[in-house]
């Protein structure tokens, strides 16, 4: 199943374990906000452009993800621009945009599993909510298994309200849809504990 | 062996079972009754999903109240719909499933799903979503995922309702190949017209356990 | 938690998830169309209670920033935090647990008006608490301007809280999800006992 936003590619880039690559995004966003010079903020600029050539990527492939970006960049700049003149707007936007190319390419050169992997890890320390972290895969696979079940179920029901004219009205699509869902959980609940799962195993 | 000893079960106010007492030893069994007449409520009662609030269920001895555990190794269920049963999202991983809470090695693991995917034709499937596959490859794919566990009992509740005729045939013949004790809840009589025995349900109790020549018959002039 | 808690939370994961998809609404007087996604996050809150339903959002956000497109508009990867909505997106978290947490609270005696009371307190007020800051760094704007900003939003997600609200309490009694804190006997270590217990008698077995 491909999942996701990534791209495969041979590249050092890619090399990178997802954990890492995570942990620098946080580190450079961190550094970003509490550094937002001018200078700073372009050498930054340089250097994920830098990575991008490093990652091997064509732009064609990394256009179209960052469409949605330029849409928030654009009138940002403007903002600014009018606000507080051009060196502040030049400021604000340019960390933005590093921010979003350095958090985009993490995600383009990094397959989902692997990701979702890293953050079952970082999010080992639920465990004091009574979340095992085992479960946390069985979770996120159930959801994986859940979510085009419940896209179908959901067109299903929009179409049924269409006939009586509902199908703009929320509360006629949202009810029979938790009512399905809830259903479903009871006997979903049966059906795993009937393949002999032990939800307090700690394996 | 399957015995039930003086079951009762209520939901609130409504009996849903009243003192049954039952053994059940033939391998094809079937479960008739109309709606509400607690078929299903005794199918959940077969591998502990449910706990009678009286009496006793016991498999092969064993105490559901005691060792849900065990029995569910030994007690498979096959669900009406597929959709609400199969837990994973491609058709390995959801095969696979159970026999990782049995706590198999990896290469047996692998080995099992291969056979159970080359037994029911799903081999060209394995890496599928599960939710791409027709209605039913669906209940091939959730029957395979209770028999790769190798249970000695299946439990089946109303299989073929959701299903068209040419994938009714196909559980059906199934059903009947398979080696293992069934224990059939359906509406569907032609289903189980080769079973060895016929439970009719009314109103929580068994008032008809014959043969499905007799049983059959008469529930049918019963409902019409 | 038991097997049935666990299907709960990654149902409701897929919830606010499949919402997202739901094209957006346009109302009359409200300047932005309402996405029903925040709605998802309403609901986990009102009937799952608090620790469910951080979890569920908890759950919904480890796929999205892993990359799948979940968000609403299609939006998805690791670039939707530092953006200037990353705010309103982490902020999912807090507002489903402080949403079930009042909900909790309030079980035996949940009303519509009190349910939307607290959905426009998590739901809004949480919310809005964590994503405006965020928004103000992120966008390097005024907090002032930001939180004005902001306040377009806030029309329709008053009438998500008030759907959500009233459709927790439709739901309510059919599927009691939540338990009032400390009026329940702890359930028993045999979960299937306890679930035959606590099936009651609000679903049987169809």
């Amino acid at each position: 199943m491909s999942l996701g936003l990534y791209v495969h590619r041979d590249s050092p880039v890619h090399a990178v374990p997802a954990g890492a690559k995570m942990l620098g995004l946080l580190v450079a966003g961190t550094g970003l906000l509490l550094f937002p010079s001018l200078p700073v903020v372009s050498s930054a600029l340089g250097a994920t452009l830098g990575l991008y050539a490093l990652a091997r990527l064509r732009p064609r492939e990394v256009v179209p993800v960052l469409r949605l970006s330029a849409f928030v960049l654009v009138p940002l700049f403007v903002l600014h621009a009018l606000l507080s003149g051009w060196v502040p707007a030049l400021e604000a936007v340019l960390r933005l945009a590093v921010l979003l190319l350095l958090a985009t390419l993490v995600s383009l050169t990094t397959r989902a599993s692997d990701m979702l992997d890293a953050l079952e890890r970082a999010l080992r320390p639920l465990a004091r909510f009574g979340l095992n972290p085992a479960r946390l895969g069985l979770l996120l696979s159930l959801t994986l298994r859940f979510i085009p079940l419940l896209a179908t179920w959901l067109r299903e029901i929009q179409e049924a309200q269409r006939v009586r004219g509902l199908d703009r009205d929320p509360f006629a699509v949202l009810v029979p849809l938790l009512v399905k869902t809830l259903r479903t959980a009871d006997t979903l609940a049966d059906a795993i504990d009937a393949r002999c799962f032990d939800p307090e195993d700690p394996s | 062996m399957i015995q039930l000893h003086a079951v009762s079960h209520h939901f609130g106010e409504r009996p849903v079972l009243e003192g049954l007492e039952l053994t059940l030893t033939e391998r094809r069994i079937a479960v008739v009754g109309g709606n509400g007449s607690g078929k299903s409520t005794f199918a959940r009662l077969l591998n502990g999903l449910l706990v009678p609030e009286r009496g006793q269920v016991l498999v092969e001895g064993l105490d559901t109240r005691k060792d849900a555990r065990a029995i569910r190794r030994k007690v498979g269920f096959v669900f009406q719909n597929p959709d609400n049963q199969i837990v994973l999202p491609t058709v390995e991983e959801d095969i696979a499933f159970g026999l990782k809470n049995l706590k198999l090695p990896l290469a047996d693991i692998s080995a099992r799903v291969t056979a159970i995917l080359r037994r029911y034709g799903l081999e060209d499937f394995r890496h599928h979503p599960a939710h791409l596959l027709s209605g039913g490859q669906k209940q091939l794919l959730a029957l395979s995922s209770v028999l790769v566990m190798e249970p000695r009992y299946v439990v089946f509740d109303e299989p073929t309702t959701l299903l068209d005729l040419r994938n009714k045939r196909r559980l059906a013949q199934a059903i009947h190949d398979m080696p293992q004790t069934a224990i059939v809840v359906s509406h569907d009589l032609d289903l189980l017209r080769d079973f060895d025995r016929v439970l009719v349900f009314d109103e929580g109790r068994v008032i008809l356990d014959d043969v499905p020549s007799v049983a059959l018959d008469a529930y049918v002039r019963r409902m019409a | 938690m038991k097997t049935r808690d666990l299907v709960h939370v990654a149902l409701f994961a897929a919830i606010v998830a499949v919402l997202g998809l739901m094209p957006p609404l346009v109302l009359p007087f409200i300047p932005v169309p309402i996405t029903a996604q925040t709605l998802g996050v309403m609901l986990a809150g009102s009937m799952l209670g608090a620790r469910k339903a951080g979890l569920s959002v908890l759950l919904f956000h480890v796929l999205v920033a892993a990359g799948l497109p979940l968000l609403a508009g299609g939006n998805g990867g690791l670039a939707v935090y530092p953006g200037p909505t990353g705010g309103f997106f982490v902020g999912f978290v807090p507002a489903a647990f402080v949403i079930g947490w009042l909900t909790e609270r309030a079980w035996t005696r949940l009303s519509v008006p009190l349910a939307f009371a607290i959905n426009v307190l998590g739901g809004i007020g949480v919310l809005y608490a964590v994503g405006i800051p965020w928004l103000a760094v992120s966008a390097k704007l005024p907090l002032a301007k930001a939180a004005l900003g902001s306040l377009i939003f806030v029309p329709g997600d008053c009438v998500k809280a008030a759907i959500a609200a009233s459709a927790a309490v439709t739901l309510k009694r059919a599927w009691p999800l939540i338990q009032a804190p400390r009026a329940g006997v702890p359930a028993s270590p045999s979960s299937s006992s306890a679930r035959a217990a606590s099936a009651g008698p609000s679903s049987p077995p169809r």
